[in-house]
């Protein structure tokens, strides 16, 4: 467990937060700029004296009733931020090695070549970080913070200087590290499909306070939480793939409660994907449409409603061959006129109609 | 040349070193703590530290004269350690020779590490560096050329002091007598070619000296940038 109880005053601004988090994974911290994000993960690296405690896993970091504070460089975390800080006087190697010649017992414990390897260095090593283009910056920020043994990996906006084709190059990078380094990670973020896609657990940060702190598959398909407000509201699916459909181009994939058909993915059979449905690209019917282009026609149950302006957000659980209580959800946009053609009740037995699947 | 002018070129090489070297001892510590110090007195000492710049030359001479001397407190102190007295000595020379060149290494010291972005010292920090380490491995380092810049002005500033050699030194050979007396000396007795020798020389060894810092200056901002 990660226990967080943190409070710094600044002109015109205060954190105040308490928060648990798995010890396990990537929790993504989301919320406008200017909410705390940063500001809260200076403090767990003591870069920022704040008031409260640290502790993460069986170490205490900070305890004021302790009277008990670590210096940064006392505590065995990584940090990664925007503009990768990386040494100038020194190669890529030097810089990989700098974290790990301090980092002690935890930093020996690993071969370094695996890391190297994962993060696609080795053709790297003996360059300047000035020749190194902004994706491969980051790796080398990345690997030079892992390679110091962290407990914990704190990650501030670590995409967010690069244009959308180094993120897209950098990204499959740390999916992979995610799912093979057993590193608990906290990801400071304002971009929701990089949450979506990296992330276990959300946070959701307004004005220093915690606004939502859970799963990211709960957060996401909540109709209360400002998640849900966005353009891009939407819910992250975990799936199987299950099939290829090769003559029309399709691959289908199982999830809690029901299948999807998409585009032809290059997956293999078995593996897990995540899978993201936008609320503006489902509808809703109350019978089975008949002659519908929309392959994509689910049984749901209308699980909460939440108006916004003109539209209306609805939460739909998958009515699929599943217990009920595991079935995924999946939010619709739909306009209040419709909803009030529909008479929609919470309860309502419907069909959801996806026009639109991406994987992440 | 004589023996005695090169004697004097001889001394004045090892004041200007030995100062350097001093002052790179004494003023890198002191640059690091004003470069990074939000304390109320920096203002302060930025500006005892910049002194000698508005100073005359003479003036402080005059003062460190009075300091060094037999009823100063420096000169009291100095005689009770039984190091004698320093006015007309080498060391007086040496002691008022870093003060006077004191802003020539500590500005560009400065400058270079106040150029030093805070993250990256941060990225030290998270990296397990204490203070001391971050330091020497990461300051110290990137402010290599204002150290370059430091140890030149400061060499070439104490080969070209008069003002407070004349107080504090006077002109005793092999002891006090450096390059600019001697050449002073030479022009007040009307012997104008060794006054020109010892003139040209110190010309174009300033020229090859700010040369030679270009060069190098250009080889370090390559390195720091262009894959070797």
């Amino acid at each position: 467990m990660i226990s967080l109880q943190l409070a710094l005053q600044r002109p015109g601004f205060a954190l105040n937060v308490a928060l648990q988090l798995p010890s396990q994974g990537v929790t993504a911290l989301v919320g406008p700029s200017g909410c705390g994000k940063t500001s809260l993960l200076r403090a767990v690296a003591g870069l920022e004296r704040a008031a409260g405690r640290v502790q993460v896993g069986s170490q205490l970091w900070q305890d004021d009733a302790q009277g008990l504070w670590l210096p940064t460089h006392r505590r065995p975390l990584g940090y990664v931020i925007q503009d990768s800080a990386l040494f100038d006087h020194l190669d890529v190697q030097a810089n990989v090695l700098y974290g790990r010649q301090r980092g002690g017992a935890a930093a020996q414990d690993f071969a370094l070549d695996g890391l190297i390897e994962l993060l696609g260095l080795a053709p790297l090593l003996a360059r300047r970080p000035g020749t190194l283009s902004g994706g491969e910056r980051q790796r080398v920020a990345i690997a030079r913070a892992l390679a110091s043994g962290p407990s914990l990996l704190l990650m501030d906006e670590p995409l967010a200087a690069l244009d959308a084709q180094r993120k897209a190059e950098i990204l499959p990078y740390l999916e992979r590290l995610v799912s093979q380094w057993r590193v608990p990670m906290l990801l400071v973020t304002h971009a929701m499909d990089e949450a979506a896609r990296l992330a276990d657990h959300l946070v959701m940060l307004q004005a220093g306070q915690v606004t939502a702190s859970g799963p990211l598959l709960d957060l996401l398909s909540r109709p209360d939480l400002p998640l849900s407000r966005l353009d891009e509201a939407g819910v992250v699916l975990a799936a199987q793939v299950d099939t290829h459909d090769g003559p029309y181009g399709l691959s289908h994939i199982t999830v809690p409660g029901g299948g999807l058909w998409l585009g032809r993915t290059d997956a293999p059979v078995g593996t897990t994907v995540r899978a993201r449905v936008l609320a503006r690209d489902v509808s809703v019917a109350r019978v089975a449409p008949q002659g519908s282009s929309v392959i994509n026609v689910l049984p749901v149950t209308l699980q909460a409603m939440q108006p916004e302006g003109h539209t209306v957000l609805l939460r739909l659980r998958l009515d699929g061959p599943m217990a009920a209580q595991a079935a995924a959800h999946v939010l619709a946009r739909i306009t209040r006129r419709s909803a009030d053609a529909l008479a929609l009740q919470v309860g309502d037995a419907l069909f959801a109609q996806i026009k639109g699947v991406a994987l992440m | 040349m004589s023996a005695a002018d090169w004697l004097a070129v001889w001394l004045t090489a090892k004041l200007a070193g030995l100062t350097t070297l001093l002052l790179l001892l004494l003023g890198t510590p002191l640059a690091w703590w004003l470069a990074r110090t939000r304390s109320r007195i920096k203002p302060l000492a930025s500006a005892l530290v910049a002194m000698p710049l508005v100073l005359p030359p003479t003036v402080l001479g005059f003062y460190g004269l009075l300091l060094m001397g037999p009823q100063g407190p420096v000169g009291q102190f100095t005689q009770a350690m039984g190091w004698g007295r320093l006015p007309f000595t080498f060391s007086g020379l040496v002691v008022a020779s870093v003060i006077y060149s004191m802003p020539f290494v500590v500005q560009p010291l400065q400058q270079a590490f106040e150029a030093i972005p805070e993250r990256l010292l941060e990225a030290a920090a998270t990296l397990r560096a204490g203070p001391l380490d971050r330091f020497f491995s990461v300051a110290l380092p990137l402010a290599r050329p204002g150290l370059l810049t430091a140890a030149v002005l400061g060499f070439a500033h104490t080969v070209g002091e008069f003002g407070v050699v004349m107080m504090i030194g006077g002109n005793l050979p092999g002891q006090t007598r450096v390059l600019s007396v001697a050449l002073y000396e030479h022009v007040e007795a009307g012997e104008l070619a060794d006054a020109h020798r010892l003139a040209a020389g110190m010309l174009v060894f300033a020229l090859v000296v700010l040369l030679a810092l270009q060069a190098l200056r250009r080889r370090m901002d390559g390195e720091a940038r262009v894959q070797p």
